[in-house]
C-alpha cells in the first residue's frame, strides 16, 4: 500500500483528529501528542457515523453518535454500542507532514 | 395483555419495532438517517465535550448523602406519619434522580473515568428496574431514530397518548410490573422480538446475566420483607421505583410529548424546558433536551453552556415546566380526538434550514 501525505502535523491539534477522504473511502487521522499519530477507518463500525466529529481522550476515540469508543492504536472497540474493531493503518510523521499507509 | 387493552386507547400506528411501521421507516429513508445539528465551531465543541470527574463526583456525593439521610430518617421513624416526608424525598432521589444518572452514565459522559460511569450506570439501572444491557441498546436506537415510529423503542407519548397508562405510571403502577416481568423474562433466558431487534447476538448473554442478578436481588428483598413481616425492606429497595418516579415523568415527558413524529430535526421533535437548580440537579440538565440530542457527547454539566451556543438556532425554550405542560395538555387532549395533531415549534428567523438526508438503509 502506498504512503499518502495526509496533512501537516500542525493541522491536527493534540488529542484530536481529522477526516481524510481518499479514493472514495474515508479515514480518521489522529494526533495524540507531539508526533504520536494514528490512522483508522473513518466510519464507526456501529452505524457508519463519521468519527471526525468525535472526541479523542488519551488513546481512545469516542463516536459522536452513541459514545461508543475505540482504541486508536489497535482499533479495538472498548465501549458498546461499538462492538466491532476499526481497521487501523500505519501512520508516521515525516518533516512535519503526517503520512498514512492506506489502500 | 387483556388488562392492558382495557387501559389503552386504540392507535392508528403500530409503535412496536417489529410491526409494519418498521418497514415504512426504512422505505421512507427515516431509519439511520442524517439529522440536523446546529453547527458549532470545533474548538468550542471540544471545550464543551471535555470530560472531568469532578462535577459528577460532587453530585453523586450529594445524591448518596440525600439517599442515606432520607432513608435513615424513614427507617428510624417507620411506623409514624413522620416517616412520610423522608420517604417522599428518598423515593424521588432513588427513582426520579436515578433515571438521569442512568442516562448520563449510559452515554459515558458524566465522569471522565470509564469504570465510574459503568458502576453508576449499573447501579442506576438496577434502581430504575431496567436491564442495563437491553436499555443501553434501546437508548442507542432512540438516538439514531428519535421518535421515528417503528424504530424508536422509547416513544413515551404515542398518538393518541396513552393517558391512563401515563397517569398510572406516575406511581409505576404499569411500569413496575412491566419492568419486573421484562427482567424475569431476561432472567429466564428469553429476549422478546423487540429486544432481539435491538441487541446484537454477542451481547445477549450479558443481558440474560443482568436480568438474573436484578431478579435475584429483588427476590431476596421480598423474602426479607416476608420473613420480617414488614414492608420496610421493600420501601428501601424496590418500591421507591413506584412511589418516587412521578417527578421524572413530570420533568421527562415534555422531552418529546406532543411534538412531531418521523422528522429528522431535533428542533421539531424535542423540547428544551428551562428549570430551576434543584430540578436540574435531580434531572442532570436533561431539560436541555434538543441540545443533548444534537450533541450527546457533551456532558450534562456543560449543557447550559451548549444551550447558550446554539439557542439562536433553536425554538425558544419553554421558560418553565408549568409553561411546557400548559402547551402539552391542550395538545394531548386534542390528540385524543385527532391523533394527527401535533405542536409545530417556531424556529427563529434565520435558523438553519435542513434538507433531510434520508438514509438508503434497508430493513
Ligand atoms: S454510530 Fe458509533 S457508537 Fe453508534
Amino acid at each position: 500500500m502506498p504512503w499518502i501525505d495526509a496533512c501537516a502535523l500542525v493541522d491536527i491539534e493534540e488529542e484530536d483528529l481529522v477526516r481524510l477522504d481518499h479514493e472514495g473511502r474515508t479515514y480518521a487521522v489522529y494526533r495524540i501528542s507531539g508526533e504520536e499519530v494514528y490512522c483508522t477507518d473513518g466510519l464507526c463500525t456501529h452505524e457508519k457515523v463519521h468519527l471526525a466529529d468525535g472526541l479523542v481522550v488519551d488513546h481512545t476515540i469516542e463516536c459522536p453518535k452513541h459514545n461508543g469508543q475505540f482504541d486508536v492504536r489497535t482499533g479495538n472497540a472498548i465501549r458498546s454500542p461499538a462492538c466491532e474493531a476499526l481497521k487501523t493503518y500505519p501512520a508516521r510523521v515525516v518533516d512535519g507532514r503526517v503520512h498514512v499507509e492506506i489502500p | 395483555m387483556g388488562l392492558m387493552r382495557l387501559i389503552t386507547f386504540p392507535m392508528e400506528r403500530d409503535y412496536s419495532l417489529t410491526g409494519p411501521e418498521r418497514q415504512n421507516a426504512f422505505d421512507k429513508g427515516l431509519a439511520g438517517a442524517e439529522w440536523y445539528r446546529t453547527p458549532v465551531d470545533r474548538k468550542v465543541l471540544k471545550s464543551l465535550m471535555k470530560r472531568t470527574d469532578w462535577p459528577a463526583t460532587r453530585d453523586m456525593a450529594i445524591w448518596v448523602a440525600v439517599l442515606v439521610g432520607s432513608g435513615a430518617g424513614g427507617i428510624l421513624l417507620w411506623g409514624s406519619w413522620w416517616a412520610l416526608p423522608f420517604f417522599f424525598v428518598y423515593g424521588v432521589f432513588y427513582a426520579s434522580a436515578a433515571d438521569s444518572r442512568w442516562h448520563e452514565c449510559g452515554h459515558g459522559t458524566a465522569f471522565k473515568t470509564r469504570w465510574k460511569n459503568d458502576a453508576v450506570y449499573e447501579l442506576a439501572s438496577f434502581l430504575i428496574m431496567r436491564n442495563s444491557v437491553v436499555w443501553r441498546w434501546s437508548h442507542a436506537r432512540h438516538h439514531t431514530d428519535t421518535i421515528i415510529v417503528g424504530r424508536d423503542p422509547e416513544i413515551a407519548g404515542m398518538r393518541p397518548p396513552q393517558l391512563i397508562v401515563l397517569c398510572l405510571n406516575l406511581f409505576g403502577i404499569v411500569a413496575v410490573p412491566q419492568g419486573l416481568v421484562a427482567l424475569a423474562r431476561n432472567a429466564a433466558g428469553i429476549l422478546p422480538p423487540d429486544e432481539a431487534d435491538l441487541i446484537p447476538e454477542t451481547e445477549r448473554g450479558k443481558a440474560i446475566r443482568v436480568g438474573r442478578i436484578h431478579i435475584a436481588i429483588y427476590v431476596l428483598v421480598a423474602l426479607i420483607s416476608i420473613w420480617s413481616w414488614s414492608l420496610l425492606p421493600l420501601m428501601i429497595i424496590g418500591l421507591p421505583r413506584a412511589y418516587g418516579i412521578w417527578l421524572l415523568l413530570v420533568m421527562g415527558l415534555p422531552q418529546h410529548l406532543g411534538l412531531a413524529e418521523d422528522v429528522l430535526d431535533y428542533r421539531i421533535n424535542s423540547r428544551t424546558v428551562l428549570m430551576n437548580r434543584i430540578l436540574r440537579f435531580i434531572y442532570w440538565n436533561m431539560n436541555y433536551h434538543i441540545e443533548h440530542h444534537m450533541y450527546p457527547m457533551v456532558p450534562y454539566h456543560a449543557l447550559p453552556k451548549l444551550h447558550e451556543v446554539v439557542k439562536h438556532d433553536l425554538p425558544a425554550p419553554n421558560p418553565s415546566l408549568w409553561n411546557a405542560w400548559s402547551e402539552i395538555i391542550p395538545c394531548v387532549r386534542r390528540q385524543l380526538r385527532d391523533p394527527r395533531h401535533f405542536i409545530r415549534p417556531q424556529l427563529p428567523e434565520g435558523a438553519g434550514v435542513w434538507e433531510p438526508v434520508r438514509s438508503n438503509q434497508t430493513a
